[in-house]
């Protein structure tokens, strides 16, 4: 149980109010000249004393990726880009932060920037959260206003700018080579790594990329000391996190807790429980769709931190909570992932590309009592052959809730397939039956 | 060197290199359909995956630098489920047309699928179908084919410079289009076809013609212009079916022009299968022996400075030597090869190659163009500089104006006192040039044949003689001839000293004073004609056949063996890929014929002497195929005189050229389509 | 109908308006000189406001000169991402989040009342003209499942009584106020009890 004192995101709910004013009383830009005074090496030391990983879903160690950046800016100048291009499904947490803590944001912007020697920062804001935007725009001018930003922001004699930039509509823009290449002006196709963005990234610049939550809660950290939030939470998964309880819950929410919380006590407590009862629930989606979905059994005792998911091939991802009922056909909850994988894939390298699609086919027809026994391990197959295969994670992300789905509802597929092969009867089944549907019934 | 280790085996690799390219130093051949040594890495197909030491993922090999000490391992279970998985996919969407499909025998996709291929499908599902996209004249597409490598789409945006192929849409619904369907307009779009692993793009002309195991295959060299591009000839009984590049690094890397391509139909229409002679005023068909007695009783009747001969454009040493020689036992020395008045100073060799050489283009930091549009008078060269343009952004600059290039150069003037000031180093361009380290002067013919064209080239080489920049691992100074035949006729010595110097034939001509005109393989020899007595001996009933009396065929370039020598000063050799059509008689026949009959035996030529002799009489010649041997310029200070003059480049007829593009109904299409585009002026 | 196949009837010119030029060129302030082409997605963003919230052909090649970049590379921008409307939609534009969160809170059913109230079709105008109506993948409001955005606003916490009164009064021209449609405050948690196999929207 998080302690209220140890609540970073104390706005989460706007109870208090976005605006700077009532933020710099929650303590925001609170000594930030004298934190930006001790050094790029003693933030990057205290970031990683506390243990502070990712937030946006692979969970990599914040201290470490800052450390790649280059020492001395060279030639080229450094970057700094805030990934809030949310929009795996079951995840909406960045939006909160946007929208009620920006100052926790704009602040996190500008101590990492000074720690990776970066003078510009992007935040890359998914195109729907256009209000959202246009609040953290305020929010920014406000800050200017301060002289909290712009040159010798804080008066710490680093000169810091931030822009947004509105994405479009591509989840894939959340991987941050894809965004990267969106912020360039091209198509969000993930590049080729190596080499890695922290030594070619935007317009061919070292560049840091984190998310919101992430750099949001570095202030806090460096305010209060790493060894405070390395307290909170398990070993190696410190700290406190967003988490967003959604689905057939009786309550979804936001909340803010300690990593590592049992995922029982976060559902009952907060979200007041799954919709007929604890008994009622069927699966779990951890940590946005991407990420294996649970069963009950493992439900009961799981607890939420990265690495007791991974355990139980799973992942934290996001800790975008989807909570699925026993009133819900499991089947078609995932053949409407596998749909939004397939709709989102860049098309760029092939196992994703063909293979997204084929995954839905078949997960339609399951749903629909129309494929046979020998499609589960074709699905099966299919899944294995995009899973580290591809440019990018998004193989993975597509792959591994239908493995997830094959893992722990294996019988209840079976119970919906047939022994007769498909081709005794005809089946019409449309290429396309998408939201981008062409003209032609079967085109 | 670094290593790395390839199935076991130890293999030193250059700092740069991926590990495919490790991999094919090893022998060791990688699967892949995305990567193409001449194109940016893509990493998409995934094809290419390989097994890495303490990787639990595959890595694809085209995109992973090699580095010291990694362990690479491509015959495992695990490479090969990884690469069958990948094949699945691609196939999965692929039509399985083959017997329909024009790419069935060279299809990549065919290929590699019988190696990671399964039997049998398992996909389904209803297959995608994507609808047929227009690409102009030259590609037929067949878009529910493609594998979405986006080879095609690099090659326009990098090698062609027209970025005009893109993917739209996204996922499974990404398709492969021009910009709303419109033709490419580049002359290099076709070489897209071959890029094409699958059946996607594919050759319209050669659209359902024949199977590549049907063809016979001919290595050779292409005529239509001066470069000498390297080419394969596809042929089936006599007919050619197409025309291939052949990879050669010096010169058209692994493209080559649409025209070079595309220009083949042309050597089945128009042609001339027998002698045909003029009577009542058109031209009628006769045997051999009518058309040499007439030949035979004009040069008897005619004074041997009254007659003129004219080589034209794709004429191939040998002959052109033969007929040299035929020229000599009729006492007449009025040869000419030049088209139009331009300046050609024959004494040293430098004067007339591109000394640079065209991979030189990749090594130089300065491009200044003089009068000469590349991108129609050498495509393939032109290609070189954007090469270097993109990947080492050379600068480059021109003296008037040649319009789209493909890649951006600044223009510094269009007179020739711009040229002037520069060599009296009046201009902030004069420091650019002095300061650059391998700097390139292209002269176009187009300034040659200005008034001021002497002085001009003759103070270009002064000035880069004098400041060391013609040296032997450097010489800045280049000619861009436009014909194939060009250098060749004048390492020949084709030209008279006079004619050389005083355009004799030309003032002979226009003044009439030649009663014969003996046209060989000329047709773009503008003049009035008034009473001469013309011979044409060609492949084409084209301009030089219309005003002809009588008309000698003889056979294209793909038919017959023959030397060429392209501006670099490269011999190469032209090899018969099919034969003549009809009564057609290779052209030193044609003359031995004529030599006979005058009863001088003695003179008769045999190919092999002919070409014998023409080696020997080649200067600085090393080897076929090479670059000829340097030697110092003696550096005789030519005296010149300036002369104000606008610097006009002279737009060439591009898909129009020569009598066999002339011919080819493909040629004509691409004619049209970029006139009409021209003339709707689509802002693009 | 997809908003991403070229729409028959095309303006032939198109110009930024004046407004619309100077913020264009703040814009482009943002980013490094020689990385002009990073304005492109803004500038499609500006262009479809400007024309009733589509994009013409016009539109892509103005920006494209605008940026220096070539035709193609914009209009494979604007296929590539799911926002640029290639054809022109309702004046109110509805857009219903169907993935999974939304889709087990009832999702379906809006998608189902969206189909009675405003078109059959997805993408095909309302009789009157003004609205239009999509399915389209997580808008990243999961947990006020379900919800719709209405041009550029999230109308969440939506049930099938209160979707009704969204859509009719939009139909009538007349938007209600976006935000939560159970009056919570925001995200936060609420104390509510629901049976089993109840309806959410």
């Amino acid at each position: 149980m998080l302690k209220p004192e140890d609540k970073i995101f104390t706005n989460l709910y706007n109870e208090l109010g976005w605006e700077i004013d009532n933020s710099i009383k929650r303590n925001d830009w609170k000594e930030t000249k004298n934190i930006i005074s001790k050094g790029r090496e003693w933030i990057i030391n205290e970031v990683k004393t506390s243990e502070l990983r990712g937030r946006g879903g692979a969970g990599f160690s914040t201290g470490l990726k800052w450390s790649f950046a280059p020492k001395e800016v060279g030639s080229r100048p450094h970057y700094l880009v805030i990934n809030a291009d949310e929009s795996e499904p079951g995840t909406c947490k960045d939006r909160d932060i946007l929208r009620f803590e920006p100052q926790k944001l704009i602040e996190g912007c500008f101590i990492a920037g000074y720690a990776v020697n970066a003078h510009i920062c992007y935040i890359y804001i998914r195109g729907e959260y256009l209000n959202e935007g246009k609040r953290l725009q305020e929010a920014i001018n406000q800050a200017y206003k301060k002289n909290f930003l712009g040159k010798n922001a804080c008066g710490s004699g680093w000169d810091f700018d931030i822009h947004i930039h509105y994405g479009a509509g591509a989840y894939i823009c959340g991987e941050e080579t894809a965004l990267l290449e969106s912020m360039e002006g091209n198509k969000g196709q993930p590049r080729l790594k190596p080499p890695f963005p922290a030594l070619v990234g935007l317009y061919g610049c070292p560049t840091i990329v984190n998310n919101v939550e992430t750099i949001a809660v570095v202030p806090t950290i460096l305010r209060r000391g790493g060894k405070w939030f390395a307290s909170i939470g398990k070993p190696k998964n410190t700290g406190t996190k967003i988490f967003c309880i959604s689905g057939n819950v009786n309550s979804p929410c936001n909340v803010e807790e300690e990593m590592g919380i049992s995922l029982k006590e976060l559902i009952e407590k907060y979200a007041g429980g799954v919709v007929g009862g604890w008994e009622n629930l069927q699966a779990v989606i951890p940590g946005g769709s991407s990420m294996p979905l649970l069963s009950k059994k493992i439900c009961d005792k799981i607890t939420m931190d990265f690495d007791s998911l991974i355990e139980n091939k799973s992942g934290l991802g996001t800790a975008g909570i989807v909570v699925i009922n026993k009133d819900q056909d499991i089947v078609s909850c995932m053949a409407r992932i596998a749909r939004f994988y397939k709709h989102e894939s860049c098309g760029q390298c092939t196992p994703c590309r063909e293979g997204s699609g084929w995954m839905w086919r078949i997960l339609d027809r399951v749903a629909k009592r129309k494929a046979t026994f020998r499609d589960i391990d074709l699905l099966s197959d299919v899944t294995k052959q995009i899973e580290g295969h591809t440019i990018c994670a998004f193989g993975e992300g597509s792959a591994w809730p239908v493995q997830g789905l094959l893992r722990h509802f294996r019988k209840e597929i079976e119970s919906r397939c047939r022994e007769e092969p498909l081709i005794k009867k005809k089946i019409d089944n449309p290429y396309l039956v998408d939201q981008h549907l062409l003209e032609n019934k079967n085109a | 060197m670094p290593k790395i280790n390839i199935n076991g085996q130890e293999i030193e690799f250059e700092k740069g290199m991926t590990v495919l390219q490790a991999c094919e130093l090893a022998h060791v051949e990688i699967p892949r359909f995305c990567y193409h040594e001449k194109l940016s890495i893509a990493g998409n197909c995934r094809m290419c995956l390989v097994e890495m030491e303490k990787s639990s993922k595959p890595i694809a090999s085209c995109a992973m630098p090699a580095v010291e000490g990694m362990n690479i391992k491509t015959n495992t279970a695990f490479v090969e489920k990884a690469r069958k998985g990948v094949m699945e996919f691609l196939l999965a969407n692929h039509p399985l047309d083959c017997p329909v499909c024009d790419q069935g025998g060279e299809c990549d996709l065919q290929d590699q699928s019988m190696f990671y291929g399964i039997d049998k499908s398992r996909f389904v599902e209803n297959k995608r179908q994507v609808k047929e996209k227009y690409m102009g004249p030259l590609i037929k597409t067949q878009m529910t084919r493609c594998i979405h490598c986006t080879r095609c789409v690099r090659f326009a945006t990098e090698v062609a410079g027209v970025p005009e192929i893109c993917a739209i849409g996204r996922g499974e619904n990404m398709e492969i289009t021009t910009y709303l369907e419109k033709a490419m307009e580049s002359e290099l779009s076709a070489n897209v076809i071959d890029l094409c692993p699958v059946g996607a793009l594919t050759s319209k002309p050669y659209a359902f013609e024949a199977r590549p195991w049907e063809l016979k295959k001919t290595e050779s060299i292409d005529v239509m212009d001066a470069v000498g591009s390297n080419i394969r000839v596809d042929s089936y009984n006599w007919e050619v079916k197409r025309i291939l590049p052949r990879l050669n690094n010096e010169i058209n890397e692994e493209w080559i022009s649409d025209k070079t391509r595309y220009s083949c139909d042309g050597l089945l229409k128009q042609r001339l299968d027998a002698p045909y002679i003029k009577k009542d005023n058109r031209l009628q068909k006769s045997s051999w022996e009518e058309a040499i007695d007439l030949v035979f009783n004009k040069i008897k009747a005619i004074n041997s400075n009254e007659i003129a001969g004219h080589i034209g454009d794709m004429v191939n040493l040998e002959n052109a030597l033969a007929f040299k020689k035929l020229f000599k036992i009729l006492n007449s020395n009025n040869i000419e090869f030049r088209e139009k008045k331009f300046y050609v100073n024959s004494s040293e060799k430098i004067n007339y190659l591109f000394n640079s050489s065209i991979r030189g283009i990749e090594d130089s930091d300065l491009i200044l163009l003089i009068g000469t549009n590349p991108r129609h008078e050498a495509t393939m060269l032109n290609a070189r500089i954007r090469k270097a343009y993109v990947q080492k952004k050379t600068p480059i600059f021109s003296i008037g104006n040649p319009g789209d290039l493909t890649y951006d150069y600044t223009i510094l003037g269009n007179k020739s006192d711009d040229i002037k000031k520069i060599l009296n180093k009046e201009v902030e361009f004069s420091k650019k040039l002095l300061s650059s380290k391998k700097p390139i002067i292209i002269i176009g013919e187009s300034t040659l044949s200005l008034k001021s064209g002497k002085y001009i080239f003759e103070e270009v080489k002064n000035f880069l003689n004098k400041n060391n920049f013609i040296k032997k691992d450097w010489n800045a100074l280049n000619f861009l001839p436009q014909n194939a035949s060009t250098v060749g006729l004048i390492d020949l010595k084709i030209l008279s000293k006079e004619n050389e110097k005083d355009y004799s034939f030309f003032k002979k001509l226009n003044n009439s004073e030649f009663k014969l005109l003996y046209l060989l393989g000329s047709d773009n020899l503008e003049f009035k004609k008034n009473n001469e007595f013309i011979i044409y001996q060609g492949s084409h009933g084209d301009r030089g056949a219309e005003i002809a009396d009588v008309v000698l065929p003889s056979p294209a370039y793909t038919e017959q063996n023959g030397l060429y020598e392209n501006l670099e000063g490269r011999i190469q050799e032209c090899k018969k890929a099919s034969y003549p059509i009809g009564e057609a008689l290779e052209d030193w026949k044609i003359f031995n014929l004529i030599i006979k009959k005058l009863n001088k035996t003695e003179d008769l030529s045999t190919f092999n002497l002919l070409r014998k002799e023409v080696l020997n009489s080649i200067p600085n010649f090393s080897k076929l195929n090479e670059l000829p041997v340097y030697k110092d310029s003696f550096n005789k200070n030519n005296e010149t005189n300036f002369i104000s003059d606008d610097i006009l480049i002279k737009e060439l007829d591009y898909f129009y050229t020569n009598s066999i593009s002339r011919a080819s109904k493909t040629m004509s299409e691409c004619r049209q389509i970029t006139r009409s585009s021209k003339k709707t002026g689509t802002d693009n | 109908m997809s908003l991403k196949q070229v729409h028959s009837e095309q303006p032939k010119e198109f110009k930024f308006s004046n407004e619309n030029l100077i913020k264009a060129e703040e814009i482009l302030k943002r980013y490094p000189e020689k990385n002009r082409k990073s304005a492109v997605m803004p500038f499609l963003y500006l262009a479809q406001r400007q024309n009733n919230n589509w994009i013409p052909l016009a539109a892509l090649k103005y920006i494209a000169k605008y940026l220096s970049m070539p035709y193609i590379s914009v209009y494979e921008i604007a296929t590539f991402y799911t926002m640029y409307n290639l054809a022109p939609v309702g004046k109110h534009f509805v857009q219903v989040c169907t993935t999974t969160p939304c889709l087990i809170r009832g999702a379906d059913k809006i998608v189902k009342l969206c189909k009675e109230k405003i078109s059959p079709n997805e993408n095909k105008l309302s009789k009157d003209g003004i609205c239009s109506w999509m399915e389209v993948e997580c808008l990243g409001a999961c947990v006020s499942a379900p919800m719709i955005q209405i041009n550029d606003d999230y109308y969440e916490d939506l049930d099938e009584k209160s979707t009704i009164e969204i859509l009719d009064s939009l139909i009538k021209d007349k938007p209600l106020k976006p935000g939560s449609y159970r009056g919570r405050k925001n995200t936060a948690p609420e104390k509510k009890q629901l049976k089993n196999g109840e309806n959410y929207a």
